[in-house]
């Protein structure tokens, strides 16, 4: 299988990554100082995420194509304004999540932003709902994450009235004299903004925000910053398996649109009805002993109960933390599970989710 | 001359009379990346050759300590257990892992010494 490797890839080598191959690219997993160093310093400066190994996909149009796409998606398009995000999902018939992505409305369209594992996959799912064969990933532009608190401060060094962006919001900006699209989003539970830009200019870019006090963050302290903030991971907490009721992801399903015909809506609907039968928690375990993927979970009387989908040391909670499916009885929140690692049952209980605070910045548009 | 050996699976053992001391190597630590739990075997159990004898984890996964000897538990470092940091300041030193009495001496002698270890190390990890 061919390896891809993107535009940032010497910069990446220059600062001493370690790479791992992932969905077809090569990818940073950590630099030299380490991957808790990593996760520190985008809780408490700032870093700088190589995501540019997810698909882009603009779309071109205007109302007949917010009413198309409202076919596809279960958000309400329609309602979102000019340069508003929203997290969504592509479904299947039966209500399992293809993938979860960023929709962006714009003036002239729509920007959606895929995971790299399944964008092949989503385009070609996309384009055969909408039956537009001209569809395209946008291979020019590469994406990058600068996310933590001081963040805002060094883009708007470079990237003149970003700091302006709200939550969720994005726009074009100019820089140097090139058209780069901004939201202010991200995956790690920080202040953050996502920077869609040429190939051309992204080593520039970056090579800039480096020189003004940002870090280069791999993919390892990504997954630890975005477990603690609750985040789910594609292929470990969602699949094609997993409902977004199930996912304990219904916040981000419309709710005017649950009656309406999108692909998994008749799921949707009679699981919010009936109940489902395994959500999605967050777990703690009860000592210092941590639980991988796989694990598997039990109740008191030693009956299996569900699996942990995510699992790993939280650098800022200073301790283990989890993220798995439970039978709905056992869902609420301090109740004791047991999870089986090394053959030993080890006590845990159920947990609100996000492990760690989340420190978006909100805008005055509140929707 | 340096009295240290090494083992295929990047532990060291330094031995003193019929006790020996364990733990993972620099190089070790340097593939794992940040340690941040450690598990370490009971004192007074019996360990065999290549078996396990503790975990340790990295924010990225899990892996078995195994020790290179045969032996009887006599010591563990809870200090490692406490803080898993250390075991990637000092894996060579402070951070050894547990004592064991040897059951048989001869099993050191398949180790590796410090010039082949470091010749199997660099060959491993290319």
């Amino acid at each position: 299988m061919n390896v891809t490797k993107t535009q940032l890839y010497n910069l990446h080598k220059i600062n001493g990554a370690k790479f791992v191959k992932f969905a077809g690219y090569e990818m940073p997993i950590q630099y030299s100082s380490g991957i808790i160093n990593e996760h520190n310093l985008t809780r408490t400066k700032s870093g700088i995420f190589d995501v540019s190994h997810m698909g882009q996909l603009f779309l071109k149009g205007g109302d007949d194509l917010t009413e198309k796409l409202q076919n596809i998606f279960p958000t309400d398009l329609k309602k979102l304004n000019i340069n508003q995000s929203k997290y969504s999902f592509l479904l299947k018939e039966n209500g399992g999540i293809y993938d979860d992505l960023i929709l962006t409305k714009l003036k002239d369209g729509f920007i959606i932003i895929l995971n790299a594992a399944c964008k092949h996959n989503d385009l070609k799912i996309i384009k055969s709902r909408l039956k537009d064969n001209s569809l395209e990933l946008n291979e020019d532009a590469s994406l990058i994450a600068i996310q933590g608190p001081e963040s805002k401060d060094i883009l708007e060094k470079v990237v003149k009235n970003v700091s302006s962006l709200n939550f969720m919001y994005g726009n074009v900006f100019d820089y140097d004299n090139e058209e780069i699209f901004v939201t202010r989003s991200g995956y790690t539970g920080e202040d953050g903004f996502e920077i869609s830009i040429s190939n051309q200019k992204v080593n520039d870019l970056v090579n800039r925000l480096l020189d003004l006090g940002s870090n280069l963050i791999g993919l390892g302290a990504r997954d630890t910053l975005r477990l603690e903030a609750g985040l789910c991971l594609y292929g470990h907490d969602i699949n094609e398996e997993t409902s977004p009721i199930e996912a304990n992801l219904k916040w981000a399903i419309s709710k005017n649109r649950v009656n309406e015909n999108f692909p998994g809506a008749k799921k949707i609907k009679s699981q919010l009805n009936e109940g489902v039968k395994k959500i999605r928690v967050g777990i703690k375990p009860n000592s210092k002993i941590i639980a991988r993927e796989f694990t598997k979970i039990f109740d008191k009387s030693n009956n299996e109960i569900g699996t942990i989908t995510s699992g790993t040391f939280g650098p800022s909670v200073k301790a283990p933390i989890a993220m798995g499916y439970v039978s709905n009885e056992f869902s609420k929140n301090d109740t004791e599970i047991f999870l089986e690692v090394r053959g030993k049952k080890i006590s845990a209980n159920v947990c609100k989710l996000p492990f760690y605070k989340k420190s978006y910045v909100k805008g005055s548009i509140n929707v | 001359m340096s009295d240290v050996k090494y083992s295929k699976e990047h532990e060291w053992i330094k031995v003193d009379g019929d006790i020996a001391t364990i733990g993972i190597t620099q190089h070790a630590t340097e593939m794992l990346g940040d340690i941040v739990f450690a598990e370490l075997p009971e004192k007074g159990s019996s360990v065999t050759k290549d078996g396990t004898a503790g975990v340790v984890e990295s924010t990225k996964a899990a892996s078995d300590v195994y020790t290179p000897v045969s032996g009887e538990i006599t010591d563990t470092n809870q200090s490692i257990v406490d803080d898993p940091s250390k075991i990637n300041q000092d894996p060579e030193g402070e951070a050894w892992f547990f004592k064991l009495k040897l059951k048989d001496k001869s099993e050191i002698d398949s180790l590796m010494n410090k010039e082949e270890y470091d010749k199997f190390a660099k060959e491993s990890s290319t």
